[in-house]
């Protein structure tokens, strides 16, 4: 039975759950409803949950368990020759037998005799229904092929029975609990409860499984690079070795690409930073409320532009635009019309990423600094403070610790951003002072060590999650600084 | 002996108010909030160091009133005000006027206490230091030394001038508000519900106070609490649904006021 049918069965029984359920309710309030613990929709609903629940969970289960049962038992089965090749090759074999036991439901009995007695025309036969096969398959996997064919329908039968048994189970025997003294409405909201808690637990365990790879695939990095080599390293130079070859395994210094990953980012605050701050303070505090009401909005909609559009922008306009003014500058300067800033330079690159962090300045800063109670305003306009001085020496000093809180968390975007840097700084990692000149940053780098076909056990890959494990830590610990600043902040006002 | 005399005080109070200039008078006031009308052709006439007392019921107007005194209500998008206000003579919504200038003359303490997050020295001495009021650290130590003295509330806090002001206690905050205003040497001193945040005794302190800062300045008070205007007031304004109602002697307003409305306000019939 399939997957969908099965699902708007067990979902059906949840419905049918809840009209009875409610309706037991109802008859056994006798036209009463205080003599019930809930309202009637509260027992509705948990015999629906009550059916549904536990049925999906097996379901879940069942569809995660079974695949790997059944592979496990067909590899159990294989002749003992293809038991002896190599992983990977096992690997494909048991691919083309999924493949032909996909093609045969498709198949006539007649079909399937031919191609249980003759493996030789298999290929054709299954081209014929819609299955690609690489080669010829060997009189084996057909064997095996429709071993698993059987075991698969088995297992989906089982898989329907047991699901809606379970279904109708759940719905029968809390059906049977409806009694007027059941907390139905405390069980409900303690599932919605759990089902809120599940959500946000997924967040917490995906993050903490993310790190928890990247730190065994760093830990293996460390073990052929030393970690001091890697972190006080100034050269980065991963010379990619042809596989299998040993002896050049590259230079990997983290701090070129640390220190173009700060120089970019410290440009990007230095546009990033006035600017939205003063647009902050324009927008809390002198903009009329149509103007807010328009631009806010707008600047947060300009917050959701993908950075690639800005890579674009810094790569096609900023760049060559500021590779001619530099050109003319200098011809006019010396009469050598000779660009002195490189079309790909840390300026454009800090420049563009600046443009795309002034609505996140502005928007947080904004929100912090019209959450500045109003009674301080009052307090020192009513003392004959001009609204300029008021900002000044009131309004931001109180909003300060979360302005500088806002700061750190645009800053830790910066320290993150990759496409603008590609388009505009480039990829070249070096060490240098001069603005002008390209830089490359910590994510270009990992994109840079990933992309390609390459294995996943060189320290010319593996080196991808030292460096994002290190950007992990790093803008881990500005957010946290940040958080705790714009905490204490709160804090002053409650 | 002590009853003579201050029968014999306040006979001189009486006559000194008959002769006295009126510090501020509003000649038909009318207040907008967009297109609400909050006040309604408000005359009041404001005595030179004398307490006088908003009373109503709240939402009558008596916190728009006040706030048209120093033009607070500039800063509400929306406030329109009419009629005239006049300071000293001088009307304080003709364009000539600078708004910075007449809110130094006519300081406001609110209804909440909103010191400022800083030291309780640098609240002080905010007003002053952006009217240039003190040329030297030590003119500066001065004015803030009358002010928290006039506010009462030196001897609390004369060890910790440089601690937040935010760290005291409602009412001491509430006195180091009156003390900011005060440092700026104003001529009359708004004052919304300044202890509706406030316990008893903290209350009873900003009342006695009030009385002290009377020798020096024109108190306005709003008070929604009878028995403080009673208390604390020479002159009582009664507004309802934005209208001045009565303007008279606060105790003649309380015992014999003329309005039926006063009267049924002050038996606590409606509010
Ligand atoms: N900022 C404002 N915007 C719009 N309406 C306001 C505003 N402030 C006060 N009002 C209205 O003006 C009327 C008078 O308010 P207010 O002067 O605060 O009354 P009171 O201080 O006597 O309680 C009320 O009806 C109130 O709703
Ligand atoms: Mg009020």
């Amino acid at each position: 039975m399939s997957m969908s049918l099965l699902l708007l069965i067990v979902a059906a029984i949840g419905v049918a759950g809840y009209l009875a359920g409610s309706w037991r309710a109802r008859g056994l309030a006798g036209g009463k409803l205080s003599n019930l613990h809930s309202r009637p929709g509260y027992y509705g609903s948990f015999v629906a949950i009550c059916a549904m629940i536990p049925a999906l969970l097996l379901l879940l289960a069942w569809s995660i368990a079974s695949p790997i049962y059944i592979q496990s038992t067909i590899r159990a089965g294989f002749p003992e020759s293809v038991k002896m090749q190599p992983e990977a090759t096992q690997n494909l074999s048991y691919n083309m037998i999924s493949a032909i036991a996909r093609g045969l439901p498709r198949m006539t009995q007649e079909e399937r005799r031919a191609l249980a007695e003759d493996g030789a025309s298999a290929r054709t036969l299954l081209a014929a229904k819609g299955v690609p096969l690489a080669s010829e398959p060997e009189p084996y996997m057909v064997q095996s092929a429709q071993d698993l064919d059987r075991a698969t329908v088995a297992s989906s039968l089982w898989r329907a029975v047991l699901v809606i048994a379970a279904a109708a189970a759940g719905a029968f025997l809390s059906f049977r609990l409806i009694a007027p003294r059941l907390r139905a409405r405390n069980r409900v909201e303690g599932v919605m409860l759990g089902g809120l808690v599940a959500a946000s637990s997924i967040a917490i365990l995906t993050t903490v499984g993310i790190v928890a790879s990247m730190l065994t695939e760093a830990a293996h990095f460390f073990n052929s690079v030393p970690a001091w080599e890697f972190f006080f390293g100034t050269v980065w130079d991963p010379r990619f070795a042809a596989a299998g070859a040993t002896g050049s395994s590259g230079q990997f210094g983290l701090v070129p690409l640390l220190a173009g990953t700060l120089y970019i980012g410290f440009v990007a605050m230095l546009v990033a930073v006035p600017v939205g701050l003063f647009a902050a303070v324009y927008m809390s505090e002198y903009a009329s409320r149509g103007f807010r009401s328009v631009v806010k909005p707008l600047l947060e909609v300009l917050a959701g532009i993908p950075t690639i559009v800005y890579g674009f922008f810094a790569m096609a306009t900023v760049g060559p635009f500021l590779r001619d003014i530099s050109a003319q500058i200098s011809g006019l300067a010396t009469g050598n019309y000779a660009s002195f800033i490189q079309a790909q330079s840390v300026l454009t690159a800090g420049f563009v990423m600046g443009i795309m962090l002034i609505p996140y300045v502005s928007s947080l800063s904004d929100d912090i600094i019209t959450a500045v109670p109003r009674a301080l305003r009052d307090g020192s306009l009513g003392l004959g403070a001009t609204r300029s001085e008021t900002i000044k020496k009131v309004v931001l000093p109180a909003a300060l610790p979360g302005i500088v809180g806002a700061l750190l968390m645009t800053a830790s975007r910066a320290i993150g951003e990759t496409m603008i840097v590609v388009l505009a700084a480039g990829v070249a990692a070096r060490m240098q002072l001069n603005p002008f000149e390209p830089m490359t940053t910590v994510t270009v780098k990992i994109v840079n060590q990933l992309t390609g076909d390459l294995e996943f056990t060189s320290p010319q890959t593996l080196v991808a999650f030292a460096l994002g494990i290190t950007l992990f830590v790093i803008t881990l610990c500005l957010n946290i600084y940040a958080l705790y600043i714009v905490r204490k902040y709160r804090e002053q006002y409650e | 002996m002590n009853i003579m005399s201050e029968t014999a005080a306040e006979k001189v109070l009486e006559k000194k108010m008959n002769e006295i200039s009126y510090k501020m008078i509003g000649e038909a006031v009318s207040v907008y909030y967009g297109d609400k009308r909050a006040l309604y052709d408000v005359g009041l006439k404001v005595r030179e160091n004398t307490v006088t007392a908003l009373i109503g019921p709240s939402g009558c107007g008596k916190s728009t009133f006040l706030r048209t005194l120093n033009r607070m209500n500039d800063t509400i998008e929306g406030c329109r005000v009419t009629g005239r206000i006049v300071l000293d003579g001088d009307d304080i919504y003709d364009p000539s006027i600078d708004v910075v200038e007449l809110r130094a003359r006519v300081g406001m303490v609110f209804q909440k206490p909103n010191p400022f997050p800083k030291s309780i020295y640098e609240n002080v001495s905010y007003g002053p230091r952006i009217h240039g009021l003190a040329r030297t650290k030590a003119d500066m130590d001065a004015v803030v030394e009358t002010s928290l003295q006039r506010a009462g509330l030196w001897n609390e806090v004369k060890d910790r001038l440089h601690e937040s002001g935010t760290g005291l206690s409602g009412g001491q905050q509430q006195r180091l508000c009156i003390a900011r205003a005060v440092a700026v040497s104003p001529e009359v001193i708004l004052m919304d519900e300044p202890c509706s945040a406030l316990d008893p005794i903290a209350t009873a302190k900003i009342e006695e106070l009030i009385h002290e800062l009377r020798a020096n300045f024109t108190i306005v008070i709003v008070t929604h609490s009878m028995q403080q205007a009673a208390r604390v007031s020479q002159r009582t304004a009664m507004f309802h649904l934005g209208n001045l109602v009565e303007e008279n002697d606060t105790d003649k307003m309380f015992t014999n006021p003329d309005d039926q409305r006063t009267q049924d306000y002050i038996m606590g019939r409606f509010g």
